[in-house]
């Protein structure tokens, strides 16, 4: 069984207590023994400016800003060795989830790139309630990557030619409905 | 077996070989899929980036369409990766967070719907073809074995992590996908990366990342001997194919190791034209590696036998003075 950790009533109102509200689900964020099992099975933690363990333990200090602006999560695959290896049970890759959604919400993301991919990819499941290949590559690549658009053309020209990319977006007919749902979901999301 | 099935997105036009094949098979193996009617995107890994709890309404009007729908099967099950775990997660993380219950409860009642969670029971593709359908069943339907194909049955990752309802026997090292090639006649690879991440969104988002995945896991594959991979995911597909090319490209590489769906080498095996199944749709042409196919078992050189340790053959230690 996983140790269970005393929460001192520090952890109840600091910035501990705002990732653990906003991460829904038992995540188990506040028993972090600091063992870094997480780090040494992460695919990009060599990329990464501080491992997980090292995330929680800023989280715990209260380093609102560098957990924020940190590279970490984005640089998360969301393959989930972390969470299944860890001996806390600690949701690890929904906690990035967590931080991902604040670093937006508090403008402190470290590139624009990775967070506008998910906005765009957003932008489109809002507007047809389908994603769309096409549409999110090329404005995405346009507004980020927009010298490496031509050196993508091979590929997005073979994924035509194999009729493997739609050349419209679909759209779903329960869109207003769809719309009155996350409407209603973010409104509820705001006000916690 | 009646089950309700979710495409996603991705399995409409990028994965549409997964379709297909799936499509062609599915009668041999007696799967009676209704797809959700009206379904919508799952969110894939970035609408929880974005607005954490929304993801959850938007993943529960799909859970609460499949569950109206459904009539007397409980069962919902998705082939792609992500749009299991969605549904998986949101419809986990319901039963144990009575907060986020309430809210997902709330935002789908503004669209006039409802969802009990834990009222089905979210199944990946390949969970329900090898635990459900079962090794037997899919044998009685080879009419052509794979002989002589050396697969590297290849999981990804959130098929089988978190895996919330223990479906599988393994998070790191499963071996439900490499069973079933041995049903349908091919010889699955022993490799230690099945579970190893293919770069997910990386690619277009942080390329060079993804390239050291995406080589680490081609070179792995064939350095066990692998003919061609065996995958159950559409972004898997598509990253260790489509990006494989782009891949070799970077490194100046010249990698060719063709990567299919496990419904595809099913229908090979069923005797079903790789046209029906969608071969052909693949960056890196699977036609090579199936011409291996051969129409016996291939002769197996019989196992060396052991050679008992001779005193010599120890590590070397330091000599006693």
């Amino acid at each position: 069984m996983p140790t269970a950790i005393p929460t001192p009533s520090a952890r109840r109102d600091g910035f501990l207590a705002e990732v653990m509200a906003a991460t829904p689900g038992d995540h188990r964020l506040d028993q972090c023994i600091q063992c870094g099992s997480c780090g040494g099975s992460c695919p990009s933690g060599a990329e990464m400016e501080h491992t997980p363990r090292r995330l929680f333990a800023l989280i715990r200090a209260g380093a609102r800003a560098t957990v924020l602006r940190s590279n970490a999560p984005w640089y998360c695959v969301s393959c989930y060795y972390c969470t299944v290896r860890c001996p806390q049970q600690i949701h690890i890759t929904d906690v990035m989830y967590t931080l991902k959604a604040m670093a937006i919400r508090a403008g402190l993301f470290h590139d624009t790139a990775p967070a506008g991919f998910s906005e765009t990819f957003v932008d489109y499941v809002e507007k047809y309630g389908r994603s769309f290949e096409l549409g999110l590559a090329t404005r995405f690549n346009l507004r980020h990557h927009p010298l490496a658009l031509a050196g993508m053309a091979p590929l997005g020209l073979g994924m035509l030619r194999r009729g493997r990319m739609d050349l419209t977006p679909h759209r779903i007919a329960g869109m207003a409905q769809l719309s009155a749902i996350l409407e209603r979901a973010k409104a509820l999301e705001a006000a916690t | 077996m009646k089950a309700m099935f979710f495409p996603g997105c991705s399995m409409q036009r990028n994965a549409r070989a997964y379709l297909d094949s799936l499509q062609a098979i599915r009668a041999d193996i007696g799967l009676d899929l209704t797809e959700i009617e009206d379904w919508n995107c799952c969110g894939a890994t970035e609408y929880l980036s974005v607005h954490r709890i929304a993801a959850h309404a938007l993943v529960g009007r799909n859970l609460a369409l499949a569950r109206a729908q459904a009539g007397d099967t409980d069962v919902l099950t998705a082939g792609c990766s992500a749009c299991y775990l969605n549904l998986a997660k949101t419809d986990a993380q319901m039963r144990e967070d009575a907060r986020l219950r309430a809210t997902v409860d709330d935002a789908l009642a503004a669209g006039g719907l409802a969802y009990r969670a834990g009222s089905l029971k979210v199944r990946h593709l390949l969970d329900v073809v090898c635990h459900d359908i079962g090794y037997e069943r899919v044998k009685a339907s080879v009419t052509r074995p794979l002989h002589g194909l050396r697969v590297a049955a290849y999981y990804g990752c959130q098929v089988v992590r978190p895996d919330y309802d223990r479906r599988w026997d393994s998070s790191e090292l499963p071996t439900a996908m490499d069973r079933l090639m041995r049903a349908l006649g091919a010889e699955p690879v022993d490799w230690a990366l099945k579970t190893q991440c293919c770069g997910g969104h990386m690619t277009v988002i942080g390329p060079e990342v993804a390239f050291g995945l995406i080589r680490r896991l081609v070179r792995g594959a064939l350095d066990a001997g692998a003919d061609l991979v065996a995958t159950l995911c559409p972004m898997c597909q598509l990253n260790l194919d489509a990006y494989q090319v782009e891949m070799n490209r970077h490194y100046r590489s010249d990698y060719h190791l063709p990567v299919l769906y496990f419904t595809q080498l099913m229908g090979l095996a069923f005797g079903r034209s790789p046209g029906e199944l969608g071969i052909g749709r693949e960056f890196v042409d699977a036609m090579p590696a199936l011409a291996r196919i051969q129409a016996e078992p291939p002769q197996v050189a019989e196992a060396r036998r052991k050679r008992r340790p001779r005193p010599g053959d120890a590590l070397p230690m330091p000599r006693r003075e």
